[in-house]
């Protein structure tokens, strides 16, 4: 048995690019990270930096119009890039990194009973007979906090919250290693939010699962996160433990970034972060926040990588070079 | 000058409910049986739960939906006694700010031409007039400069520049109040402030009337002067911001605050309190007060009986509660 703290998954420069009518969309660009076992990594951004191409290159859910998709996507050290799309298939997707899509609770199946949706994965990956499959199901439903007697019961006849916990329940019933959320509760309501978000670390701490959760709400993000992953147009611009990230982030994009949530308990005016972030089509060399960065200065010009500083703690920015800036 | 602009009492706006068109199943009781009153130049925020009526409210405010019962009286005229014609002078005093501003804007209309359909409905005929208000009106949402902006159609505009145009568009008839519904929820958080920023500088630019409905309690400081709370279509408590925010009176404000996190990586350590339960279904709502089934404070043999009427637990602060009794 794997012990919490091994690398769990190890993403390795990776990239997944659109071809559009304008140009070549680079939606993931380079992009690095860890997640470790019973490690909950929140990757933030706002909308169109990417953050759910991100998520769909990890889960190789692709459209058709792929430009590029390259880089090492490393499962206990093993490259699940090299699979064939039967293997990955068959020993992969749903079976050990599942899956809560971005408004999935909207797409059940409508004629089909909620029980036997969330149960269907084990039907298809581990091949159970049907009452076995819908007593595991039944636990999923435990788990996630619904009485197992919405097993019977059709999507319609669910509230919001109920259906993404089913849709919760449906991604966990499989026992993966990895779940994967993108954007789980920005549909619903604060309390239900709440609920939700007390929901998925009572997960975490029971089963161990490890969660990469795919968020533009920061405040709700720091819920559950252990590190931050910040995405700014297509990379990845910080990455950090949480307390660092919500405390004192390194990367100016992430100070103006904290400074812009408002705070019920504070009275701090938040500030908004003047400009637009670049096109994905058309993206300006070197920095790619230097056109909105107060910090800016000539290097910024040229391309930053992403720099190493003291705890585990990354940032593209040139003013954590070594020896340079602060 | 003190008389309040907008006047409401006893509103309800209830929806009939059939099945297969003709069977009458009930009533959605999405307003029921609301009072305010809200002054000149004045901010307030409308905040509740989706479900809670509060869109409702706004859109039988605009004279979109008929009330059921009870009666808005907006400038000393009630709005139930209007014919159409005085209906339409009315909608030019109040300006609409939609939710989703790429939904709230004609895809096939270029900016000039989305500012210029108001005035051409209401009678602005001569276009260099037009034209002339209409470059005003985006140079105070800061669309600059507006030679820029005047040709492009929406799927050009970001997110942000699309909602300055719905504010654009509500303000070119110089409204006595806008209404905002849930005006930044679909932009991103950067772009938030920004909006809400400038919404506000307009509001007390032009001392105009504005009322936000919004599920946001932690923006709502910076841009209310009263707060209105609703839980499934009724008013459960009022106030000034600071006093709302700071002792929220009634359980459901209470929980509400409660479930609104701050950025802080604290938060991951401890769970959140949370009533149990749903929002009722505004078809049969629950007898009593609204909440009791999920409120921790119920007091047993009164709140699932009898409907709270409104307490003044503080001066100037409203909660209809049995624990303020």
């Amino acid at each position: 048995m794997a012990r919490n703290g091994e690398t769990l998954l190890r993403v390795e420069n990776l990239r997944l690019h659109y071809r559009a009518a304008a140009g070549v969309v680079r939606a993931v660009d380079d992009v690095s990270f860890e997640v470790r076992r019973g490690e909950a990594v929140v990757v933030l951004g706002e909308s169109g930096c990417g953050k759910t191409s991100l998520s769909r290159a990890l889960l190789r859910v692709l459209p058709r119009n792929v430009a590029e998709y390259s880089g090492k996507v490393l499962l206990d050290g093993s490259d699940v890039m090299q699979l064939g799309e039967e293997q990955f298939r068959r020993e992969v997707r749903w079976v050990r990194v599942s899956m809560v899509m971005q408004t999935a609770m909207n797409a059940l199946n409508p004629v089909v009973r909620v029980g036997e949706q969330v149960a269907e994965p084990l039907r298809v990956h581990r091949n159970l007979p049907k009452a076995r499959a819908m007593q595991r199901a039944a636990e999923a439903f435990e788990l996630v906090g619904i009485s197992p007697d919405f097993l019977q019961r059709y999507p319609f006849e669910l509230s919001g919250g109920m259906r993404q916990r089913a849709v919760l329940a449906m991604a966990l019933v499989t026992e993966p290693d990895l779940l994967i959320l993108d954007e789980p509760t920005s549909a619903l309501d604060v309390l239900t939010q709440a609920s939700i978000m007390n929901q998925l670390k009572r997960v975490k701490r029971e089963t161990g699962t490890s969660f990469l959760l795919i968020t533009h709400d920061i405040a709700t993000s720091s819920e559950i996160a252990d590190r931050v992953a910040l995405m700014y147009a297509g990379q990845l611009v910080e990455f950090c433990d949480a307390s660092r990230f919500f405390g004192d982030p390194a990367h100016p994009y992430a100070k103006l970034l904290m400074a812009s949530v408002p705070r019920l308990r504070q009275v701090v005016r938040p500030e908004h972060i003047p400009g637009q972030p670049p096109s994905l089509l058309a993206l300006p060399s070197g920095c790619r926040f230097a056109e909105r960065c107060p910090s800016r200065f000539e290097r910024c010009s040229q391309d930053p990588p992403m720099f190493d500083l003291p705890d585990r703690h990354q940032a593209r920015c040139w003013l954590h070079e070594k020896g340079g800036g602060r | 000058m003190n008389a309040p602009l907008v006047s409401v009492r006893e509103l309800d706006t209830w929806f009939e409910l059939r099945r297969f068109g003709f069977m009458r199943v009930g009533f959605v009781r999405a307003v029921d049986g609301v009072s305010f009153e809200l002054k000149r130049g004045e901010s307030v925020a409308f905040v509740g739960e989706s479900g809670c009526g509060k869109s409702s409210l706004a859109r039988t405010l605009l004279g979109l939906h008929r009330p059921t019962r009870g009666e808005i009286v907006f400038d000393g005229v009630p709005l139930h006694e209007l014919d159409a014609k005085a209906l339409k002078a009315f909608r030019a005093r109040v300006g609409y700010v939609q939710q989703d501003p790429y939904g709230a804007l004609p895809p096939f209309m270029d900016v000039r031409r989305i500012l210029a359909e108001p005035l051409i409905v209401h009678g602005v005929s001569d276009r260099a007039e037009r034209e002339k208000r209409i470059r005003a009106v985006l140079e105070e949402v800061r669309l600059t400069p507006a030679d820029d902006f005047l040709g492009k159609f929406p799927h050009q505009l970001s997110g942000g520049q699309q909602q300055r145009v719905v504010i654009a568009r509500a303000l070119i008839l110089q409204p006595a109040m806008i209404v905002a519904d849930e005006p930044v929820s679909m932009l991103d958080a950067s772009v938030r402030v920004e909006i809400l920023n400038l919404l506000r500088r307009i509001q007390s630019q032009r001392e105009l009337t504005l009322a936000f409905i919004t599920h946001d309690l932690s923006t709502v400081r910076y841009f209310a002067e009263r707060i209105f709370v609703m839980y499934a279509g009724k008013i459960v408590e009022q106030a000034q911001v600071d006093a709302l925010l700071e002792s929220p009176q009634h359980p459901y404000t209470q929980a509400l605050l409660a479930a609104i996190p701050d950025p802080d990586a604290e938060n991951a350590a401890h769970m959140q309190e949370v009533p149990g339960g749903e929002a009722p279904s505004l078809l049969n709502p629950p007898p009593g007060c609204r909440f009791h089934p999920r409120c921790p404070k119920a007091i047993a043999g009164l709140c699932e009986k009898e409907i709270p009427p409104v307490f003044e637990p503080r001066a100037g602060h409203y909660s209809a509660c049995w624990l303020h009794k």
